[in-house]
Parts: structure tokens; sequence; C-alpha cells
């Protein structure tokens, strides 16, 4: 009922673990695709070492998390063990890479495509990479450019750039990139950046001061991403933001996703998140007669 | 309701040892022994640190003035303004406990002191081995004494109190003599790995309070990870069981990159 065919990506399930939520090391992604994902994405690897922010870089506020993380990776180099380890994983693996140059994400995807991991996320929406203070993922042209020249290093394994919601167009950005080679886009990323000021310490909270805001709060804005990228190109979508349950899952899945991403869901339901939401998009689709998820992919449209 | 840090004023501070201090501040928050905060000082860091005093009107912490973020904690007076929120984590289970023994290392005392308060309330047996580099380091000594009497057994490295030696040459005459239902500890990680591994030769049930470098101390980013364990959500407590399954317990850690590096080369990194 469940079972997802995304971009050759045979998943149980159309759930996928975020990127940079619980992915550090190859033991606890296991855990989690034996928990449930039917597909995890390690945090994404830089191409040198990096210790990322000072804490405070997690934080929960109302309506949803805010993060300034900072990128932190041990760099490609160092990601071997855990690429090797990831063998075993009972569900598919996607890596994530980020860089602030070209140069450096070319780098970075040549230097882990031995590992054959089942996909590339190129993460070009991320507030901490960015290039004459432009996320790269902010311009359809500089997108583009990204995703060609990885594109160009990765040969069969399949790419799948990652937007930002900060995108005046998200829609020509998914466009061009898939013009560029995409295989499949991945949306959103967290949105803002956004702050948090506490009026007791009468200071910002994130030691970044600013960070990524995720989440339910973001759920309408990954909708409408989804949803305007889905009539923009062809190659299926990854879509997330603020998918919590079952019903924003389906929802998301409506507005045009193949796969479904979750991250910050794991505060509110924990690991068990991914079982959780499965099972329940398996209720409404048998209340609702839907044989396969496959039927709903897009229903939303016109 | 939001997760988002607190702020508290201290309401009192102690000076414990020379390099230890705790304080206390009033926090509404039903916490276990074995918790912790994560603990915000506006402007300078966050990190994550036991409960050393848990009571109804207020909680504690201790810290020792070594790092630069303690270094300024222990700057603190009463009156001071700092961020917390939680309590996160596990926390030790007395369940079917009648007899304990605890072992604490250095700073590894703060988060047994609520146990010992708990293992008392609940009339459990308890044997405490303190343990510290010298007599100037022990923490929470007099407390100890009064609360436990002769069940208290000081160890110092130098000798310079107590049996001269390491905590867990004393855990091991004791379990020489008595079998208690479990072993709590907290310490240096390579003085647990001590710790359970004589506990798993005698086949006596232990409780181990472990430390790695965290950031949102709530289960989701992974930094903390320990095989596929956070230690801030599925412990910071974990079962002497579980820790002889570990690949990496006693062995490895995370730099802030998410490197993974022995314990060796990141050196004393367990700050109080
Ligand atoms: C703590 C945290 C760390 C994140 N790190 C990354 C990262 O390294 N790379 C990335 O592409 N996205 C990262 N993200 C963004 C998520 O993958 C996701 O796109 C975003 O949180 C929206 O989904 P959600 O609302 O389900 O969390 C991070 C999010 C959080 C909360």
């Amino acid at each position: 009922m469940l079972e997802t065919d995304f971009c050759g990506l045979k998943m149980k399930n159309p759930t996928v673990l975020a990127s940079g939520v619980m992915g550090c090391n190859a033991a606890l992604l296991k855990r989690v695709a034996r928990e449930g994902a039917g597909a995890v994405t390690m945090k994404s690897i830089g191409p040198k070492e990096k210790e990322g922010h000072k804490n405070p870089t997690v934080l929960e506020w109302e309506h949803g998390l805010i993060n300034a993380v900072g990128l932190p990776t041990a760099g490609y180099k160092n990601a071997e063990k855990e690429f090797k380890e990831l063998e075993k994983c009972k569900s598919p693996v996607i890596a994530s890479i980020y860089g602030s140059s070209i140069e450096e994400f070319t780098e970075v995807a040549e230097g882990i495509i031995g590992f054959e991991p089942a996909m590339i996320e190129i993460n070009i929406s991320c507030p901490n990479t960015k290039r004459e203070g432009q996320i790269f993922g902010t311009s359809p042209e500089v997108a583009a450019e990204v995703v060609k020249a990885v594109a160009e290093v990765c040969g069969k394994i399949p790419i799948m750039p990652k937007l930002t919601p900060q995108a005046n167009n998200i829609a020509a950005v998914a466009a061009a990139c898939e013009q560029a080679g995409a295989n499949a886009i991945c949306a959103i990323n967290t949105l803002g950046p956004g702050m948090v000021i506490d009026a007791d310490a009468r200071k910002p909270v994130l030691a970044n001061k600013f960070g990524g805001v995720s989440g339910p709060a973001i759920k309408p804005i990954a909708l409408r991403c989804v949803y305007q990228i889905y009539e923009a190109v062809s190659v299926p979508i990854l879509g997330l933001g603020g998918i919590s349950n079952g019903r924003d899952a389906i929802e998301m899945a409506m507005a045009g996703a193949t796969a479904i991403g979750v991250g910050s869901a794991t505060f509110y339901r924990g690991i068990e998140a991914f079982k959780l939401i499965s099972d329940e998009m398996k209720t409404w689709m048998k209340e609702q007669g839907v044989k396969s998820i496959k039927e709903i992919v897009g229903a939303a449209h016109d | 309701m939001s997760e988002l840090p607190q702020i508290v004023k201290i309401t009192k501070v102690q000076r414990e040892t020379g390099e230890h201090h705790t304080l206390f501040f009033n926090f509404k928050a039903e916490a276990a022994p074995g918790q912790f905060l994560m603990v915000w000082i506006p402007g300078v860091d966050e990190k994550p640190i036991s409960l050393s005093k848990i009571s109804k009107e207020e909680l504690a912490i201790t810290v020792q003035c070594k790092g630069s973020w303690s270094k300024r904690v222990c700057g603190f007076e009463s009156g001071t303004k700092i961020g917390v929120r939680g309590p996160y984590g596990n926390g030790f289970s007395t369940e079917g406990v009648k007899k304990a023994i605890i072992v604490a290392g250095g700073c590894g005392s703060a988060p047994l002191m609520p146990l010992v308060e708990k293992c008392l309330v609940e009339g459990i047996e308890t044997k405490f081995i303190l343990g510290a580099q010298n007599a100037k380091k022990l923490l929470f000594k007099k407390e100890l004494i009064e609360k436990l009497g002769d069940n208290l057994y000081i160890t110092t490295d130098d000798g310079s109190e107590g049996t001269k030696g390491f905590t867990t040459q004393t855990l091991e005459e004791l379990l020489g003599k008595e079998k208690p239902d479990c072993v709590y500890s907290c310490g240096p990680e390579i003085m647990m790995k001590g710790v359970l591994d004589i506990c798993q030769k005698k086949k006596i049930k232990s409780q181990l309070s472990l430390e790695r470098y965290m950031r949102c101390g709530f289960g989701v980013c992974g930094q903390c990870v320990m095989d596929d364990l956070m230690v801030c959500k599925d412990g910071p407590v974990f079962s002497g069981k579980t820790l002889s399954e570990s690949a990496e317990f006693g062995k490895l850690t995370r730099l802030k990159s998410g490197k993974e590096v022995s314990l060796k080369e990141f050196g004393d990194w367990r700050q109080c």
C-alpha cells in the first residue's frame, strides 16, 4: 500500500529521515531505518572538518524548532567508516553534501561517489552555505550551475538538489535544476532565518542569533512550495517541512511529493515517528478506499 | 508551552571544594536523580549539567571551575540570572533495588547525590565509594559522611585521604564480601569501564551515567550519539547490559564536528 519507488530507490513506505536529524553516524541511521523510515538521509557532509556553531544551537519554540547548528561535519575524508557500516542499512541511504563553492560541491561529490549512496542530495539551501551572501538555491542560474557540475561527477547515482523556501520563485529554481540534470527535487529546507529573543535575558537565544525554522509552523509554506514545483517539473519530489502525522503526509503527497521527509516530528513523536506516520497514512487510506499511495500523489492539483 | 530556556535567579552559591561550586535556583520541574538541565549563560554558551540537588522548592547544579564556561559560572553570585531548560534524560532507576553500591569519581558525585537521597528515602541499604585525585578534590565528602557515616568509602589517587588507589579496587573488595542488587556509577569513562567490567564479571547489575558533547538535549540532532543511542534521550543513564554490548563505550567519543576519536585523544573531556 505504501511501497514507493522514488527515483529507483525501493522504499517500504514513503517516509524519509530528513538530513541533519539523528544522521551523524551509521548506527543511529540504521536504527531509524529499523524503526520504520522508508529511506534515511545522512547529515550533510562538507569539504573540511568543521565544528559548527556554539550552543544554543537547537531550540523548540511554541510552533516548531529553530536551529543554527552550523553544518558541523567530520568532512568527506572522514566519512568512509560510516558509509561502510551503512551498507547493511535496511533502507536506502541518501547522502547529503554541501560546499561553499561549485568546486567544493564537486570535490565532496567526488569524494563520496565511491561509497555508492543510493542517491546524493545537494544541499544548496542551507543558510550556512552562501556565495556572495546569496544562498545557492535562491537563484535558478546558480542552482543549475551547481547541479550541472555535480551531475558530471556523479555518473549513474541519482542527484537531488534540496531547495530553499527563500527563493523568490522556487518553481523556476526547480525547473532550472531539472534542466541541469537533477533526477529529483527535495523541498524544503528550513525557513527564515528566524530568531528567538528572551525578554528576561534581553538577548537572542541561539548563539548564532539567527536560525532556520522547521516543524509544524512551516507546513503551509512547504505544501505551497511542493505544489508549485510539481507543476513545474516532471521528476519526482521529496517533500518535507512540518510533516508530523499521517494526515500531514497525505496532504504532502497530494501537493505532489512521491517521498515524504520527516525531521522535526521526531521531537514531538520520538524515533517512532516514521512508523506512526506510516500507520496513520494506512488508516486514512483504508477509510478512503485508496489502494496505493501512488494514487494520491499530486491529487490536489486541478 | 515551549522548551525554550527560562531565566532563573541563582538564590544561593555553595562552595564545595576549592574548584566546585553548587548553584541553587528556583525552577519548577518534576526531576529525577540522574537527569540534567541545559544551562544557558546568555551570550556565552549552553551546556548539559546534571542536577546535584532536587527538592520541591529548588534545584541545584554543581560545576567545576575548569573550562571557560565553567569558570564564568563559578564567578556567579546569588542574584545572577541563568537560563535553564529541561530536565532531560532518563535518570537512575531504583526499581527492585534493596541494596546498592554507588561509585563516584571526580565530579561524578554530582548526579549521584540526588540518588543517595532517593535511596535513603526508599530504605535502600547504600554504600558509597568516593574517589578523587587528592583529598582537596573529594566532592560532597562532608554531606556524604553526614548521610552515610561508615558506609562512605574514600579513595584518593595519592593517598592524601582514605585508601590510596582507585575506586574500582575498593569496589572489587566490597563485592568480594557482598552482593548488591545494583551498582551505580558516574565519573571518568575509563573508571566506569572498570566498574562495568567488575560488575559483569560478578554478574551484578549496574547503571552508569555517561556524557557526550550535546546540542539539542532532546533527541533530535544526533550529536551525542554512542552506537545507535542518543545519550541525551536514551540516556544519560545506561544499564551495564547495554554498555557491555556497546562498541563505543570506554573507547570512542565524538568531537563537535562529529568526527570519531578515542577517549584518550579527547583527553579529559568530562566537564562538570
Ligand atoms: C537540527 C536540524 C538540523 C538540520 N540539519 C540539516 C542539514 O545538515 N542539511 C540539510 O539539508 N538540512 C538540515 N536540516 C533541515 C531538515 O532536513 C528539513 O529540511 C527541515 O527541518 C524541514 O523539515 P521538518 O519540518 O520536518 O523538520 C536540519 C533541521 C534541523 C531541525
